[in-house]
Formats: structure tokens, C-alpha cells, sequence
């Protein structure tokens, strides 16, 4: 039928279109990264220091560090790998850990740029080889070893000098999977990965924690300036002050969002946001989060879209039927 | 004053007063339309019913949008998105049916010309048609500032930019358009008020316009015949429906209208619920900073054409390219020889030229949102070099058509 | 065979047109639902008012959705009344601020111990009684909850419920 044909060239040159300023331009925009699937054993920042020395090659600049920086990761991840075999044993990890609520208190007091976030469910949020590697080399495991000369000089870096012997490390991370899991609502799993740098305003939460209900403007005014004084010490150590996260989950793809929590140095060279080391349940939890915050009309859309479409599929139907009944006398 | 009998009902009571029957016998039931039409016929309505839901939308983000600086993007992205009942949707079907509207302006555009509606006594329809396009654009674009987000901002920066005449330099121009040195808060309430008053005005204006220069030339048909449309009417009147060649607009036309209209709707709601990334561009959703431009930054896909014949020349040129891109099609019933009315397919060269066209403007919209790199600015100066020659080949081509 | 025609396509048209006005009615709805006070809004709906640092004869007044709450530390002069909010050994006139003839706000005369409406003259004693003028009924009272010597407005606690049942206020 004419008609038919017709519509078939009219909905080809729009699928032409679509193609072409949809999926095909941001294919051609965004650069692709493969997922790791929230594994961390070293792959990607092993290869992304084999390409920056590639690349050094290739400029005649400094091959020697960039040498020195490939092996420096592959030593670290290997030992990683060994005192993920060892059999941790928790009961002396809990006498360890006394170590870390040095500065892991809940204090909410900023040491060297960001406060130490809470680790109540780290042993559920954070994958285990993470833990390893964060408590034997903070700058290593998070990949922003590019920012410290000396990763000693890492916020948290002074752990290298504390805890040192394997079986230790090995103790305190399996104490962690055993006492500090548990169940993590969404935003619990968001305060203790994100918090200390996002804000998120449209869930009224600061790096400081929630805000409170001020009744007078003075109250309110002076928390504001207790924020942006933390704020000023979180920019000062990451260069720039981290972005609000209240919308996120609609300003980035989800492709991005998940292999960006993984390694930001891969979407973004040279960043100083840290690996956080979320496991794949964990940054599931945050990512709900960031949708019950940024998405919340996502469970209202899923409801009532089958019922609109259903209504004009009936309407459709009633339609066509009235124009037969119309146009049925006049050919 | 007139003398006024007794009314028997409402109806002769309104009828004495507005002449409702007449009305509607001349509006509705008795205006003429063709019967040798397919369902691109319908896409008057289909748009005209997407306006409809542009205008019902916007009346209830109008209710919670502030237009200011500080407290436009929380207002659309908090209060309207998640805080008012329902305003997710009134925003997803205002940002997805400004997107589609443009869609089936194009096919309305392009089958008016594939079929020569714009020729012989129907160029009214054709500018007025026009001035719709221009006016359309322009609601797109003001409103495209209000949620305030980076594409918002950096929109606003380059297209104003565009005012300064390239080597003109008249920046005082750009910033008299802006209210600032950049955009602002000024820039911003001024294109919210051109979104929300001016440019409705005369879109409602040239609506009303278009309907009105289709009534003496009447709408066109498949082939482009001549109908006597008086004495077709009478036929159909008198009960020879199928030898008569009209129908009457309500409930005949209508009928087909209503139930295309229905697809269309089917295909819009899966849009607004299930895939509205394409008109809502992620971007968007950070908040502006006038300090910080986006990796990528291109226009929404309908404007990506006429773009893309701005950016592979110099940037006078460039200018000049876009200047006459914007224009082109005003000219085209001028522009077209041809004394034919007739489908593009019985018109010879008439047709290749058709399909020429529809072929680059869509390669340049897909260079169009492309980094300019490499392969792409060659074959984005090539699509722009076809286009620009477009206008005299259709001059040539048809001052050289044959009479049908 | 014309009639029944005509008959066909009236209820096919009619069919459409009822479905439609279907559609309508939940357009409708969402719209009605958009016109709703923000949740922003109702949340905002509570006020807490710490009555300890009352002096008696003075008048407080608080903000509460937007308006005005009277708080008058009644003295032992004043009757006691139904409708005191009664906490400890302490009465308490608490009410809405608003005269219950067109809704202005009445001034508190603390020398003649009653309320005075400048708009049309009304007046109310310190229990809140309308005692002159326009005014058809007592000064309002807002739901409350007493919880130490706060109290919480918005929120219905038993004696504001023990009030409600007693007709005291609507």
C-alpha cells in the first residue's frame, strides 16, 4: 500500500537521523573504557603507567621514572595479591584496627584535606583487595600516586609507617569483612563512600554530614560558614572543589558513572579523585542513592507509562475504526 | 441595535449571537479538503496538537520556574523534578515534544515541497509556513536558556556571539542583546520572557495566518490537481460521495487526522516515559559555569544542519553561509520556476534535486554533532559546499522543466 | 442500510470521544495534583515553640504556616478558661493570630487584658472569646502537642484532641 511505502521512508530517514546524533556522535565523542568489573587487581593502572611511558618514549621525555612507575605498580599489586592469600584472622585485626580509629572516629574533624570517612560498613561496601592495597599504599590503591612525590605524604599516607607487617594488614581487612559489614541503606553507603567530598544539596547533605533545621538565620548562617570552610580544605587538597553530586545520575552516562567510581584516572587523566574501591554491591547502593535523589521520578515513570501507551494504543484502535466508518462510502 | 427573536434553545440562542452554525459550517463541516491525500496530510494537526501539548505543559512548569540566575536550574531540577506532583512529566513531555515537533515540522516542510504546495497561489502557505519554522526556532532556542545548565549557558554564549558579524566586531550589539557583558541574569529573565510571551504570541498569531492563506488556494492533493472545489462541495452534497473529489473537514478529514494522530501520540508517550535522553541532553543537568565550557558542545539535533554549514569556512564566509542557510528556504516558491504542480516524482530532475536534499541536509545534521576532525571536516565542507549550490541548481533545473 | 450507517459511525465517534474525555479526566487528575501544596511545603507545617522564657501578660508571637500564633502567659487575675493550654501550674492562651471576622490580625492590649481588631472593632478576651463586635466565633486554635514545656504546633497531641471533642475549637 502507497501509504505504507511512504511511511517507510519517512521513518528510515528518521532512524537515519537518530542514529547519526545519538548513538553513532557519542560513540565517536566519548572515548571508550572497559569496564573492570569492580575486580581490583592492578590491570588497569599497570597498563595506564605502560602508556604513559609509551608515551615518553615517544617524546623523548623522562622514560626512566616512567620506567620505575610501571614497576612500582607491579610490585605493589603483586604484593596485594599475596596478602589477599594469607588467612586473615579477625580477632587480632580488631586490636590492630585501634590503629585506624586514630583518625577513623567520627570526629568529623578534616585531617590533611578531607575527614576520614566513617567505616562502619567498609567490610560491605569495599572490595576486599581494595582494603588490601589502601591500608599498604593509600596513593598506590587509589591511583592518584601522580600527585605525591613521596605517597608518604598522602592524607592517610603515615599508615605506611604504622602498619607494616602483611599478616597485619591481612587481619585488620578480615576483620572488617566480619564486623564492619552488615546491611548499608543506600544513603549510608553514599555518606560513608562520597560525603566527605560531594555535597548533595537536593538531599541537603554537605561535606560536613546532613544539615540540621536552623531556626534563626544566625544559626544557619554560621553552619553555612562551618561548610564552606570545610569546603576551602577539601579544594585546597584536591585542586578543585569536587562537584555537587545532586543530579549526577542524569549529567553522566551510566557507562561512565560505573568505569569513572572504578579508576577516574581513566575517564579523566589526571584527576585527583581517588579509586574509592566500591565493590559491586556497594556501588550499586550508591547508585540507587544517587537516583533516589537525582531520578526520583524514575519508579513513577516506570508505572504509569505501560498504562498512558496502553490508553493510546486503545485510542488508536477506536480511531482508525471511527475513520473506516467515515471513509467507508467514499471510494 | 438588531431585532432578536425569542430564542428555542442554546444553540439558536448562541447562533443569533455568534452565528455558531455558520461558523461551524464554514470552519468545519463545510471547508473543502481533497480526498486524494495521504496520511504527511495529517502532520498540520499532528502539529498543531503537539503546540497544544507545549502549551499545556509549559503553562504548569510556567507555575514553578524562577527566572533567575541563582534559583533557575534548582527550580527545574529540584522543585518541578521532584518536588511537584506530577511535574516530571509536564517537564519530559515539554522537553521531548519541543525535540519532536521538529521532526514533523521537517516532514511537513519537506512534503510540502516534494508535492509543490508551496507553488501557483499557495506561497502564502509557504512563508507564513516559514515565518512559523523561524518563530518555532526561536522558542526552541530561548527556552533552551531557561533550565540554566551548561548547555544552556554556552548555547546562549555562542549563538549570541553569532550577533557580533564576525569581523563587524559589534560586540555592543551582542551585549545589548545579552544585558551583559556575558550571559546573566539580565539575559536570562529577557529570554524567559521572549519563551513564555512574545514568541507565543506570534506563533499563536501565525498559526491562525497559515490556516488563513489555505483557505482561498485551498490544501493541495497527491498529484497536484486543479479541483473545482464549489462544484466538487455540491457533489458531495448532494450524496455522490465517491464521484465527488472532497470531503469535508469534520468528521471525514478529521477521522484520519484523529487516528494518525494517534500513532504519532503512541510513538511521543514512549518517548516521554521510556527514551527522552535525546531531547534532554545530559549536559544540561550541571548546573551553568561561565568558566568551564564542555568537552563537546553542539546544538539540539534540528538546529545541527544550518550549523554545520557555518563551521567548515573562515568565519566570515561561515557567516554568510549560515546567513543564506537560514533564509534559503523562504525563497523557495520564488526560487522554483516550474509551472507544474505536481509530485516530486512526475517532475523529472525535480525529483533527484528532492533527494539531494533531504541526503545533505541529513549528513550535515549527523556532521553536525560531530568533533570537527579529520574526515569529517572534509565531508562536512562538501555537504555545505551541495547545499549552498542547491538553491541555483533548483533555479536551473527548473527554468528547464518541462510543461506537464 | 443509510440509517444504520449513520447510526454505525455516530457510535464509533461517540466511542472515541468518550475514551478520550477518559484520558482527559486523568490529564486532569495529574494537573490537580500539581496544583497540590509542595511536600516542601507541608513539611515546613511544624513549628516548635519553647513557652519556659513566657512572661505572663506579655504577648508572644510565633509564626506558624505562615501565620501568626498568639502566646499569652495568662496571670492569676485572668479566668481560666477550656481553652488553655494548661502545662504545669502554667495557663496559656494559644491561638491563631487571625480575627475570625475577615482575618486581620488583632492588637493585644496588655493594660485592658484583651485582644483589639483595628479592622472592624472586634474583640476578644484573654481566652480568646469574641467579646464585642463583628467577630462570630473565638479566636482559633491550631492543632498542638504538648511535649515538656514545648510546645509542637501541627501536630494534634491528646488535650488538642480532648478540645476537637469537646467542640472547643474546629
Amino acid at each position: 500500500m502507497r501509504e505504507l511505502k511512504i511511511l517507510a521512508v519517512v521513518v528510515f530517514f528518521t532512524l537515519v537521523t537518530y542514529w547519526g546524533v545519538e548513538p553513532f556522535a557519542h560513540s565517536q565523542m566519548h572515548k571508550h573504557v572497559e569496564g573492570q568489573e569492580f575486580i581490583y587487581n592492578g590491570t588497569a593502572d599497570i597498563k595506564g603507567a605502560e602508556a604513559a611511558l609509551e608515551k615518553a618514549k615517544a617524546e623523548g621525555t623522562d622514560t626512566a621514572a616512567a620506567q620505575a612507575k610501571v614497576e612500582a605498580k607491579k610490585a605493589f599489586w603483586a604484593d596485594v595479591e599475596k596478602i589477599a592469600q594469607l588467612q586473615g584472622n579477625a580477632a587480632n585485626g580488631e586490636a590492630a584496627f585501634a590503629t585506624c580509629l586514630g583518625c577513623h572516629n567520627g570526629a568529623g574533624v578534616n585531617m590533611g584535606g578531607v575527614i576520614p570517612p566513617n567505616l562502619d560498613h567498609a567490610g560491605s561496601l569495599y572490595d576486599k583487595n581494595y582494603l588490601i592495597a589502601l591500608i599498604k599504599d593509600p596513593a598506590m590503591a587509589s591511583n592518584v600516586d601522580h600527585k605525591y612525590e613521596d605517597t608518604m605524604t598522602h592524607p592517610m599516607g603515615s599508615i605506611k609507617g604504622m602498619i607494616t607487617d602483611d599478616q597485619q594488614i591481612a587481619d585488620i581487612v578480615a576483620y572488617m569483612q566480619e564486623k564492619m559489614a552488615g546491611e548499608v541503606t543506600t544513603k549510608e553507603a553514599f555518606d560513608e563512600a562520597c560525603a566527605r567530598c560531594h555535597a548533595m544539596r537536593y538531599a541537603k547533605t554537605t561535606q560536613l554530614g546532613d544539615t540540621p533545621e536552623f531556626k534563626h538565620e544566625k544559626d544557619a548562617l554560621a553552619h553555612e560558614i562551618k561548610v564552606l570552610e570545610e569546603q576551602e580544605l577539601v579544594k585546597t587538597y584536591m585542586g578543585k572543589l569536587p562537584p555537587d553530586l545532586s543530579i549526577m545520575i542524569r549529567a553522566r552516562s551510566e557507562h561512565f558513572m560505573e568505569t569513572f567510581v572504578e579508576n577516574p584516572q581513566t575517564q579523566l587523566a589526571g584527576t585527583s579523585m581517588p579509586r574509592v574501591g566500591l565493590n559491586k554491591e556497594g556501588y550499586e547502593k550508591v547508585k540507587t542513592y544517587l537516583e533516589e535523589v537525582g531520578d526520583p521520578s524514575k519508579p513513577a515513570r516506570e508505572a504509569i507509562g505501560p498504562w498512558v501507551i496502553l490508553f493510546f494504543v486503545v485510542f488508536t484502535v477506536l480511531a482508525y475504526l471511527w475513520k473506516k466508518s467515515q471513509w467507508r462510502d467514499l471510494h | 441595535m438588531a431585532h432578536f427573536e425569542k430564542a428555542k434553545s442554546v444553540n439558536e440562542w448562541l447562533d443569533q449571537r455568534l452565528a455558531v452554525n455558520t461558523l461551524k459550517r464554514v470552519l468545519s463541516t463545510e471547508y473543502w479538503i481533497p480526498k486524494d491525500i495521504n496520511f504527511l496530510w495529517a502532520m498540520g494537526m499532528v502539529l498543531a496538537a503537539t503546540f497544544g501539548l507545549l502549551l499545556i505543559s509549559g503553562i504548569f512548569l510556567l507555575m514553578y520556574y524562577k527566572p533567575d540566575a541563582t534559583l533557575a536550574f534548582d527550580s527545574v531540577n529540584y522543585t518541578i523534578m521532584s518536588e511537584v506532583g506530577y511535574g516530571w512529566l509536564w517537564r519530559h513531555i515539554h522537553g521531548v515534544a519541543a525535540s519532536v515537533v521538529f521532526l514533523i515540522i521537517y516532514i511537513h516542510m519537506l512534503t510540502g515541497i516534494y508535492y509543490g504546495s508551496y507553488k501557483k497561489g499557495r506561497e502564502l502557505i509557504w512563508l507564513s509556513g516559514m515565518g512559523l519554522f523561524v518563530a518555532f526556532s526561536a522558542e526552541a532556542f530561548s527556552g533552551y536558556m531557561l533550565p540554566w545548565g551548561q548547555m544552556s549557558y554556552w548555547a546562549g554564549m555562542v549563538i549570541t556571539n553569532l550577533f557580533s558579524g564576525g569581523s563587524l566586531e559589534a560586540y555592543g550589539l551582542v551585549e545589548w542583546i545579552r544585558g551583559d557583558y556575558v550571559p546573566g541574569d539580565a539575559f536570562l529573565t529577557r529570554f524567559f520572557m521572549l519563551h513564555v510571551l512574545l514568541i507565543p504570541l506570534v506563533i499563536i498569531g501565525l498559526i491562525v495566518l497559515h490556516f488563513g492563506t489555505l483557505r482561498i488556494p485551498h490544501v493541495n492533493n497527491q498529484e497536484g490537481a486543479e479541483i473545482d472545489f464549489e462544484e466538487a462541495a455540491e457533489l458531495y452534497k448532494a450524496g455522490k460521495k465517491k464521484e465527488s473529489k472532497v470531503i469535508p473537514f469534520n468528521p471525514v478529514f478529521l477521522s484520519k487526522d484523529v487516528f494518525v494522530m494517534g500513532v504519532y501520540f503512541i510513538f511521543f508517550f514512549y518517548l516521554v516515559f521510556y527514551h527522552f535522553n535525546f531531547a534532554m541532553d545530559p549536559v544540561n543537568f550541571d548546573p551553568a559555569d561561565g568558566l568551564k565550557t564542555p568537552a563537546h558542545i553542539y546544538p539540539e539535533w534540528y538546529f545541527l544542519w544550518s550549523y554545520e554549514i557555518l563551521r567548515p569556512f573562515p568565519k566570515d564566509p561561515g557567516l554568510i553561509a549560515f546567513g543564506i542557510a537560514q533564509a534559503a528556504f523562504f525563497f523557495l516558491p520564488f526560487i522554483d520556476r516550474s509551472p507544474n504542480v505536481a509530485p516530486a516524482h512526475k517532475r523529472g530532475l525535480f525529483f533527484v534535486w528532492f533527494w539531494i536534499l533531504v541526503v545533505d541536509m541529513i549528513v550535515l545534521t549527523i556532521l553536525g554533532k560531530l568533533p570537527p576532525e579529520g574526515i569529517f571536516n572534509t565531508l562536512g565542507t562538501i555537504a555545505a559546499v551541495v547545499f549552498l549550490l542547491l538553491g541555483p541548481a533548483l533555479f536551473v533545473i527548473t527554468k528547464f522543466e518541462k510543461k506537464l | 442500510m443509510g440509517k444504520d450507517v449513520q447510526g454505525r459511525r455516530d457510535f464509533m465517534g461517540m466511542a472515541l470521544g468518550g475514551f478520550t474525555a477518559l484520558g482527559g479526566l486523568g490529564a486532569l487528575y495529574a494537573m490537580k495534583r500539581s496544583w497540590d501544596p509542595l511536600p516542601s511545603v507541608k513539611a515546613a507545617g511544624f513549628t516548635t515553640i519553647d513557652l519556659s522564657a513566657a512572661q505572663e501578660n506579655v504577648l508572644n508571637i510565633e509564626k506558624w504556616r505562615g501565620k501568626p500564633i498568639f502566646i499569652l502567659k495568662k496571670s492569676k487575675d485572668m479566668k481560666p478558661d477550656d481553652r488553655d493550654v494548661v502545662i504545669g501550674e502554667d495557663r496559656y492562651h494559644m491561638s491563631i493570630g487571625l480575627c475570625t471576622h475577615l482575618g486581620c490580625i488583632p492588637a493585644y492590649l496588655p493594660e485592658k487584658k484583651m485582644f483589639h481588631c483595628a479592622c472592624h472593632g472586634g474583640q476578644f478576651d484573654t481566652s480568646g472569646h469574641q467579646i464585642f463586635g463583628p467577630p462570630p466565633s473565638p479566636l482559633e486554635i491550631p492543632p498542638f502537642k504538648i511535649e515538656g514545656t514545648k510546645l509542637v504546633l501541627g501536630e494534634a497531641g491528646p488535650e488538642y484532641q480532648k478540645m476537637l471533642d469537646a467542640g472547643i475549637t474546629a
